[in-house]
């Protein structure tokens, strides 16, 4: 984990993410270029890969709320960028945790842009305010499909076990 | 201890005697719905396959629909692209339930389903929309997913690990006044659970004006509980679920309807009287920024949008038409107006709704999603305000950053279209 790079606040929806006049572009590929388009000098830096792999956007509750859209998490995870979240809207978690978005739910996070934040055993340190915050651990069944790497190899191996159609 | 509808439901897809909130389950899906995001689906879906021996064919085509609705007809060469690849696969796999971009069997997709009794009570239909909520109005759980979990369920036909979500009993009493309705109820209801108050969780609905309530209403009710976060929202199945599902959809043969039990244990009970609710507005720009109508009365805009999942069937078409008749769309104002299907299309054309709207200078535009997700017909410029019988009022959401979206129902549109600003509908559209 990095730098905050981002600080956002509570009800982040998937059209701040991923503005919905970009849902016909849906490869994981293509998606990055349009991360948080409307927060233009966001947009631009992380154009520019002026923002370090690992950087971390803050937010307050209910991060992703909304649309079901999959670009919003393929698009940050593009760019190699860390959410803590005070909590996270079903349908993102999901979706973040099918395609191995780097996530943490903290919530009781405090942190400003330009804090860096560190991954600790349960939970996440500031760096810059010496503050520790504990994370909420994912139900098993979320766990199971990360430590599988994902939804597609987790999908494959169960595949794999059904008698061949 | 009892169970609640959707832990009814998911005992039985997952094969188990009972399950308990919080359990993980793999229930069996029997519908699996898609629009134009199919194309992501089917890109997943190759990639789970490769590599392996195993050919990439869906589990059951019969159970899949695909329907086209967000972008219809295609804004561009990429989403037409993408239709034509999905077309592909549809002719490739025998998908039946495709709905193309036809006037008489298009629209869109939370209309379809209901309308084409595609779903039924005790379903479990998982769709790659999060308004697939819509569908608990039939009695059956129905929630949103990603469109990689899409291509999990089409591969192997369960939803994989899916936690039992706690239930939430709505109880709604009261007879509602004169053009007051079901989306006034769910907007009052967002507005007090706030935009996260139901998150991971079911809204089971209950009482008198439930149960007095068309499957139009319900469905409109259903379609916004994912407003306040809930996985899914739930009306269990009763006489009015039979009556759409075999005189609107000609679905033959038995249903299964479930009810939850007398100890079914809830999470909490919450109460809603509708007989003083006035009509609600959702402000920018967030759905649970909920106002009574007397604090944003007199708020100037210049475009109405009657339609969407959430309020485009004929029951909003009727009423917006009955408010509009004999009278103009304001100078300055301009109105949209987007049938949910080419049936409702075909039925608003022959009652007269649609010459009533052409007549007062509104457009009737094609059914489909339209500007409700701003990428297609419809986006506002700068400044410019919407009030839309839609779902969603996120910044940017009706395509521009810089723009106003309100969300109200179609009474409620149909009498600040007269006027030109928020009006009242109880106030005879003055």
């Amino acid at each position: 984990m990095g730098k905050v790079v981002l600080k956002l606040g509570k009800d982040i929806s998937t059209d701040d993410i991923y503005p919905g006049r970009f849902m016909a572009t849906v490869l994981p590929t293509e998606t990055p270029q349009f991360c948080f388009n409307d927060r233009t000098e966001f947009n631009a830096q992380l154009k520019a890969k002026a923002i370090p792999a690992g950087s971390v956007i803050v937010a307050d509750e209910n991060f992703g709320c909304g649309s079901s859209r999959e670009q919003a998490v393929s698009t940050i995870r593009g760019h190699e960028l860390v959410i803590v979240a005070r909590s996270i809207a079903r349908i993102f978690l999901q979706n973040a945790i099918n395609l191995g978005l780097n996530l943490v739910i903290c919530p009781t996070i405090e942190a400003q842009e330009g804090d860096e934040l560190e991954l600790v055993s349960g939970g996440v340190l500031n760096k810059t305010s010496g503050k520790e915050f504990a994370a909420e651990p994912l139900p098993p069944a979320r766990q199971a499909i990360i430590d599988a790497g994902g939804l597609i190899p987790y999908t494959r191996k169960k595949l794999l076990e059904l008698p061949a159609r | 201890m009892g169970m609640t509808v959707v832990e009814k439901i998911l005992a039985r897809a997952a094969g188990a005697k009972a399950v308990r909130a919080l359990d993980i389950v793999e229930p069996r899906v029997d519908l699996a719905m898609s629009h134009e995001n199919a194309a992501l689906v089917i890109n997943q879906f190759n990639e789970i396959h490769q590599g392996t021996d195993r050919e990439p064919k869906p589990w059951d085509p019969d159970r899949i629909a695909i329907i086209f609705d967000h972008r219809v007809p295609a804004e561009g060469p990429k989403t037409a692209t993408n239709q034509k690849l999905i077309r592909g696969f549809v002719a490739r796999h025998g998908i039946a339930k495709f709905h193309d971009i036809r006037g008489d069997l298009g629209g869109i997709c939370h209309q379809i389903l209901p309308e084409r009794g595609y779903v039924r009570p005790g379903f479990v239909v998982v769709g790659t929309d999060s308004h697939t909520t819509s569908h608990g109005a039939l009695g059956c759980f129905a929630f949103g997913i990603g469109a990689t979990e899409m291509a999990s369920v089409w591969t192997l036909g369960v939803a994989l690990n899916i936690e039992v979500p706690p239930t939430i009993k709505v109880v709604v009493n009261g007879r509602f006044q004169e053009h007051v309705g079901p989306k006034d109820l769910i907007l009052h209801l967002i507005g007090r659970l706030t935009a996260q108050g139901a998150n991971f969780r079911v809204l089971e609905f209950h009482g008198d004006t439930i149960e007095a309530m068309s499957t139009s209403g319900r469905l409109t009710i259903c379609n916004m509980s994912v407003e306040a976060g809930a996985t899914s929202g739930i009306v269990p199945a009763d006489a009015e679920t039979e009556r759409y599902l075999r005189q609107e959809a000609g679905v033959t043969g038995s249903l299964a309807p479930v009810q939850p039990d007398a100890d079914a244990v809830y999470e909490k009970v919450i109460e809603v009287d509708v007989s003083r609710l006035e009509p609600q507005i959702a402000c920018p720009h967030t759905v649970d920024n909920v106002k009574p109508i007397g604090e944003v009365a007199g708020k100037a805009v210049q475009q109405i949008v009657i339609g969407s999942c959430t309020n485009g069937r004929l029951d909003d078409l009727e009423i917006a038409a009955g408010i509009l008749k004999g009278k103009q769309v304001a100078p300055g104002t301009r109105m949209l107006v987007f049938p949910a299907s080419g049936r409702i299309y075909s039925q608003a054309l022959e009652a007269g709704y649609l010459q009533e709207f052409m007549r007062a200078g509104a457009v009737v535009m094609n059914s489909g999603c339209g500007p409700c997700l701003g990428i297609h017909q419809g986006a506002l410029g700068d400044e410019e305000v919407a009030l839309a019988t839609t779902n969603r009022n996120f910044k940017g959401r009706m395509g521009n950053p810089k723009s106003e979206v309100y969300l109200c129902s179609s009474a409620v549109a149909a009498a600040s279209a007269i006027t030109g600003v928020i009006t009242d509908p109880r106030s005879g559209g003055r």
